[in-house]
């Protein structure tokens, strides 16, 4: 099946409904995903947050078609320019990986093969998506080497991935991904694994090449601040569902979503007032409730009411774009007269 | 903090030195070299003070952490707990000592043994110290520091694995209480839990050190958890201290250039300060500990490395401004504005560098 995949109207990517169930025997299926939708439009940062176990990053191996082909249900949409992801045959999803869409993952280390030179591993994605013989793709590589900071590179193109140090394999990733110019890109904690000054080395350096070759960024993290300093709209995510969508400054100016506010309130900030108690959230992420017996979140919510346990919240969505899933948000007034109520 | 000066220090450390040899050979260890993890470290912790150390992976915190209860063995210098001299005791007295010198380690889960329950945790450390008659007596005592971090009695005979991440946390707190210590080193206390739950054991550790009025040692990476709880941070790079300042001044004024890059590189959840702040980007790799830059051991990737004395002289820690110290020549000279940050080119720093014993050559491609 040869694809077309062609500037269409619409966002780039289109995530509706995705819902992913892992199945072992024996034992109760585990809904990971339960109904995630958002969309990317091309040339956008798009920021997908929550803490661990939320299904951020389950998300994103779904999109990409990396989950395990058994023991796995997947459900939903994911429409890339007007494909459907989900239902793409494998063979033209492997054609699309890595030339339209392409990931960089948190562990650099596990991500590269450690028999083989990082040269290689680059070279390889040249190869395979842009018809390049070994020596064109070699002296690009060392090209896009160069182009993600790594000093030496003709050097480095032979050296495994042991010889390379935790930022500068992240950084070597971060080539591959970016060889083909995808249009887009999905950064799965890409600096989780690093220190503060390689995270902001790193960062800085994925905020010039999306600007470079124009490519839409999801970016998956559990650091608000990574968030706030790169985003253009943010999902945040809790128990597998996106519980509030907003443009980024207004996000982090006046969040609606309690569990949005609780986040914000309980991290300590470097800029903030010293002394003052953080204000946790109590409770764990273990306390869930099942989203269609209501709120996933209400068992730790501190503005729950009889009505969050009737069935799944709707999706209130304001003329400005943001959306949340609430029925007792955080603002200063009421409701505001135009804001649309939408179906579950 | 006011009258710093009269009070007795409960924890004095002075020019610690912590070398691990590096060893080569199959029938006979030849030492080949030392990794320096901490090399020259002074540092003063006051009763009821949190004394905060930050520094990236492999400044070598920890090992000052672990060193300071002789976990690791010490190469130099001297460690004075309450005015005892730590690095001479042996034995007997030395655990006597640890009694009061507490520990609260990172991963929860790792640290606590999975097939002890709870109250066999707790317990083994009040039978090893002989604290409390029988078995009702230290019951007793678990069960009330079970109710000072917050945990229900009925986990005594739980297993850590049927706790969450928070409340394993909160186990490995009350073990380092039940002892009734002066001192707790807490070594990355909440760098292994959820944002939302971090708060939860933060407050915790602030309640008690109100209630119980304990001293803490703070060892973390991330520069916006040791600023809320720490009185005094120490800012650490490659195994010695390069700044040292009460929490607040040291995040209005860090006079470092290590300091003010790593709080320039620390993300803030607030677009407006993130839009607007300016980022001091450090080039390259931390190097390799067993193999420091001569001198100042920042001026390989420092952007105010000036060509006299930092690659030759290695700065001392100086006292600046009143309770802050800092180890760089041009400090002054930085802070006023005289010297502007220049581009620093990246120097390559491999995972084997300054390991005698591997030859750097290439490897030949295998195919």
């Amino acid at each position: 099946m040869e694809l077309t995949v062609s500037p269409t109207e619409g966002p780039l990517l289109a995530v509706s409904d995705l819902s992913v169930e892992f199945h072992r025997k024996g034992q109760r299926p585990v809904r990971a995903v339960d109904g995630v939708s958002f969309t990317v439009d091309a040339g956008e940062v798009v920021g997908l947050v929550g803490e661990s176990g939320c299904g951020k990053s389950v998300t994103a191996l779904a999109i990409t078609g990396l989950l395990p082909q058994r023991g796995v249900r997947v459900g939903g949409q994911a429409r890339f320019a007007g494909t459907d992801l989900l239902t793409l045959d494998r063979r033209s999803r492997r054609d699309l990986r890595g030339r339209e869409i392409a990931m960089v993952f948190q562990d650099p280390i596990s991500s590269l093969n450690p028999v083989v030179p990082v040269g290689v591993q680059v070279a390889e994605v040249l190869t395979r998506h842009r018809n390049m013989t070994r020596r064109q793709a070699r002296s690009t590589a060392a090209e896009l080497l160069d182009r993600v900071g790594i000093p030496d590179p003709q050097r480095r193109l032979k050296e495994y991935p042991h010889q390379l140090s935790g930022g500068m394999r992240q950084r070597a990733l971060i080539a591959m991904a970016v060889a083909c110019q995808p249009r887009l890109l999905i950064a799965d904690e890409p600096t989780t694994a690093l220190d503060v000054t390689i995270q902001a080395q790193i960062l800085e350096l994925l905020k010039e090449l999306v600007q470079e070759i124009g490519t839409a960024l999801i970016m998956i993290t559990h650091d608000l601040g990574i968030v706030a300093g790169m985003c253009d709209r943010v999902n945040v995510l809790y128990a597998g569902r996106v519980v509030e969508t907003a443009d980024r400054r207004a996000l982090f100016a006046h969040p609606h979503h309690p569990y949005t506010v609780g986040l914000l309130r309980s991290i300590p900030r470097l800029d903030g007032a010293r002394g003052e108690r953080l204000t946790p959230i109590p409770g764990s992420v273990r306390d869930l409730l099942p989203w269609q017996e209501g709120c996933a979140y209400a068992p730790r919510c501190t503005r729950r009411s009889e009505e969050c346990l009737d069935g799944l919240p709707a999706l209130v969505e304001e003329p400005d774009g943001r959306a949340y899933r609430c029925i007792h948000p955080e603002r200063a007034g009421g409701p505001t007269r135009d804001t649309v109520r939408v179906g579950a | 903090m006011t009258d710093e000066a009269q009070r007795q220090p409960l924890l004095q450390v002075r020019d610690l030195k912590v070398h691990f040899p590096i060893k080569r050979g199959i029938i006979f260890d030849r030492v080949v070299g030392h990794v320096r993890a901490v090399d020259g470290v002074d540092l003063t912790i006051y009763p009821g003070q949190t004394y905060g150390l930050v520094g990236e992976s492999g400044c070598g915190k920890s090992t000052l952490g672990r060193a300071v209860l002789r976990l690791n063995p010490i190469t130099a210098g001297s460690v004075t707990f309450d005015g005892v001299e730590l690095t001479q005791l042996e034995g007997e007295p030395l655990r006597a000592m640890r009694r009061r010198m507490q520990m609260i380690f990172q991963d929860p889960l790792s640290s606590l043994d999975p097939r002890q329950n709870v109250e066999s945790i707790l317990t083994e450390g009040l039978a090893t110290h002989g604290i409390g008659a029988d078995r009702a007596e230290r019951r007793e005592i678990i069960s009330e520091t079970l109710d000072k971090v917050g945990l229900p009695r009925w986990a005594l005979s739980r297993y850590p694995h049927e706790f969450s991440g928070g409340q394993r946390q909160r186990i490995g707190i009350a073990r380092a209480l039940a002892l009734g210590p002066d001192l707790i080193i807490a070594d990355e206390p909440v760098s292994a839990l959820d944002v939302s739950i971090q708060a939860q054991v933060i407050n915790l550790l602030e309640e008690l050190q109100d209630s119980l009025g304990l001293t803490y040692l703070v060892i973390a990476h991330d520069l916006a958890v040791v600023r809320h709880i720490s009185d005094v941070v120490g800012v650490m790079y490659l195994g010695a201290l390069v700044e040292e300042a009460p929490s607040d001044d040291l995040y209005a004024e860090p006079l470092h250039p290590y300091t003010r890059s790593l709080m320039s590189a620390v993300p803030v959840p607030d677009p407006e300060v993130e839009d607007r702040r300016e980022r001091i980007l450090l080039s390259g790799d931390l190097p390799s500990p067993a193999n420091p830059p001569t001198g100042c051991r920042f001026h390989t990737r420092c952007p105010w490395a000036q060509p006299q004395r930092c690659a030759t002289e290695r700065p001392e820690l100086i006292e600046l401004r009143p309770g802050h110290r800092v180890a760089c020549h041009w400090a002054l000279e930085i802070a006023d504005g005289r010297l502007q940050p220049h581009e620093v080119s990246s120097e390559l720093v491999r995972p084997t560098d300054g390991d005698p014993g591997v030859p750097d050559v290439q490897p030949t491609p295998l195919r």
